[in-house]
């Protein structure tokens, strides 16, 4: 574990219990993770190891019932909920499984969105989406609704909206799981490029053998991390 | 978020769903469409009770003799306890008051008439040439009273339909000459029948030129004075400046009555204004239901949107950020609901007074500003729980829900 890097993120005893009727589930236990920046991470697990919950815990979406997250340095866990909004704003990517666009908007309106939530005047704003545009190959695609774009180029404008603002953390959960097998690897390249440039990845999947092309994987069951390997930089791609 | 864009992003999540916003609005429309059409009507039934009694007179000022108020003790009381005399002079100078369009002297007195061997009793009216406009009488024959000076009446006389059909039967009675009292008189036309107003019917009348009657009746002093203002408006001055004059003509003293028609039609007009309001008060039931209509579509609005409002929260986006975008919409959704039943309800009354042309069906501002306005608040009000519910909707649900 590279201790010896100023850390990105750290967790520290991180606990989160979910009661489902009148039955609890513990979805972390006592959870101790330490991130440096520019990592590739990839986070597996069978259905319900909690690894899901550990991302959105990450992205903020979520909050422990106990232990510390310090992410750049600051302790996240005590900022009120509007803070942690704007955490998410700068620092932190999401992209999901089933894309999320907004299926009444554009690609380039979805694209825009984190943008506009964070106020930027419009011009500036365009300029940013026609960089990003292009960046990702969709400048024909600009004012395609998602529901004429295909399932690669839907998540090339999830990650497109997801990178726009320039995150610190890229958080992907199950990023190829709707994609066939080109496409899927279309996209995983697209976020290993991003990771290249600096950007934390950490990607949580099923699949073995994107798991295995991340320098570290970090195995999941019942709420508890079971294993945390870092292979050799070389990479086979 | 900015605000321009707050808007452009609320009023995209409403187009997006056509047929739910469109359901919408005509609901909020409806309800607009109602109050403003029903206070159309009532107000029009308001204002068509006040201008069918503008058609009798309403802008009426008449002055009696005498003073029917008590006042405390005053010395010209005691040197003169007999009222004066109203004159055919007081008459004339009224109508150099300002605002009095044309005044009519009235002198009352039973007589009888004879012609053609039939005799009557009747009620006779001395009178001038403007009593039919002031009174606003129809002629069913010949004309009415000639013009002419108030001191020298000419012979001549109108009668009632029903003292005409005693008389006469079914005889041209124009240019016959009546005995009425001592004096021979020439019929110069004919009221219709069923004319009436002050108590009495128009159809058992005699109407003679003042002066004649005066002298029939020998008499100097009038029954009355009808005096007409020019406007509705313009009453209650020229009740003041008669009441002035007629003081000044009798050296100082205040000794005649003025009173107006307008008293009446303001009881009128205040129970018909309430009759409004109550239509106003049902109509407005309309708009609850259309605002709760808001509440309930806004709600599974959120629902469906789940995914949408957990990713907005996801990219960064503040919980007050979501409460005002789904209230824009709400607020959107019923203001441009409300325009709509605005321009509905006076197309609605621009269709009934076409339909029925004399019905003024006019929606009063008031209740189409109160209408707009109800249709706001209620975007407003019944917006807030559904945009209270995004806002605290959990991020982490919404996004793995579907």
């Amino acid at each position: 574990m590279p201790e010896a890097a100023e850390s990105l993120i750290v967790l520290n005893g991180i606990d989160r219990t979910f009661t489902l009727g009148d039955s609890k589930v513990h979805a972390l236990r006592n959870v101790n993770l330490n991130i440096a920046p520019g990592e590739y991470i990839a986070v597996m697990g069978p259905s319900g190891s909690g690894k899901s919950t550990l991302l959105n815990l990450i992205g903020l979406l979520d909050r422990a019932d106990a232990g510390t997250y310090q992410l750049e340095g600051r302790d996240v866990t005590t900022l009120d909920p509007d803070e942690q909004a704007k955490v998410r704003s700068e620092r932190i990517g999401f992209i999901f499984q089933s894309f999320h666009l907004v299926p009444r908007l554009t690609a380039a309106a979805n694209i825009e969105l984190p943008l506009t939530l964070s106020g930027m005047p419009a011009a500036e704003r365009a300029k940013r989406v026609s960089q990003a545009l292009k960046e990702y190959g969709l400048t024909d695609r600009a004012q395609h609704r998602s529901n004429e774009l295909s399932g690669g180029q839907r998540q090339r404008v999830a990650i497109a909206r997801a990178t726009i603002l320039r995150p610190a953390v890229l958080l992907a959960d199950e990023p190829t799981g709707n994609l066939d097998r080109v496409t899927g690897e279309e996209v995983v390249r697209l976020l290993e490029a991003l990771n290249t440039q600096g950007m934390t990845l950490i990607v949580v999947t099923h699949d073995q053998a994107l798991g295995a092309r991340a320098r570290r994987q970090i195995r999941m069951d019942d709420g508890s991390i079971v294993s945390d390997v870092t292979s050799k930089p070389s990479q086979p791609t | 978020m900015k605000i321009t864009d707050t808007l452009r992003y609320a009023s995209d999540a409403a187009t997006g769903t056509p047929l739910r916003t469109g359901l919408l609005m005509l609901a909020m429309s409806i309800g607009v469409a109602a109050v403003v059409i029903l206070t159309a009507l009532g107000d029009g039934a308001r204002r068509y009770v006040v201008g069918q009694f503008s058609a009798i007179g309403s802008n009426l000022v008449i002055v009696l003799p005498g003073r029917s108020e008590t006042r405390g003790f005053n010395p010209a009381n005691l040197v003169t306890s007999t009222p004066r005399d109203l004159t055919v002079d007081d008459a004339s100078a009224l109508l150099r008051v300002s605002g009095v369009l044309r005044i009519s002297p009235v002198l009352i007195g039973t007589t009888e008439i004879s012609a053609a061997g039939k005799l009557r009793e009747a009620m006779m009216v001395g009178t001038n040439d403007d009593f039919i406009r002031v009174r606003q009488l129809k002629l069913g024959l010949g004309h009415f009273l000639s013009k002419g000076d108030l001191r020298h009446g000419a012979a001549e006389v109108v009668l009632g339909a029903l003292i005409r059909q005693e008389i006469f039967g079914t005889e041209n009675p124009l240019g016959k000459t009546v005995r009425i009292g001592d004096r021979r008189l020439r019929v110069v036309g004919v009221l219709t029948e069923g004319g009436s107003g002050m108590g009495m019917t128009t159809d058992e009348l005699l109407i003679v030129p003042v002066a004649t009657a005066q002298a029939m009746l020998n008499t100097n002093t009038l029954f009355r004075i009808l005096v007409e203002a020019r406007s509705r408006e313009q009453i209650g001055e020229v009740k003041t400046r008669v009441l002035k004059m007629i003081t000044q003509r009798h050296e100082g003293e205040e000794d005649v009555t003025v009173i107006t028609q307008d008293a009446v039609l303001q009881t009128f007009d205040k129970i018909l204004n309430v009759l409004t309001l109550g239509v106003a008060g049902i109509a407005a039931i309309s708009l609850a239901v259309a605002g709760i209509l808001v509440m309930n579509v806004m709600l599974v609005s959120v629902t469906q949107r789940t995914g949408e409002i957990g990713l907005l929260k996801a990219l960064g986006a503040t919980s007050a950020a979501v409460r005002q975008l789904f209230m824009v919409e709400a607020v959107l959704l019923s203001l441009t609901g409300g325009m709509l039943g605005t321009g509905l309800g006076y197309l609605g009354a621009a269709i009934l007074r076409h339909l029925y042309p004399t019905f003024p069906a006019y929606p009063p501002l008031w209740a189409v500003l109160a209408g707009l306005g109800t249709a706001l608040a209620s975007g407003l009000i019944f917006g807030v729980m559904p945009a209270r519910r995004a806002a605290q909707l959990d991020p982490i649900q919404a996004l793995t829900k579907r």
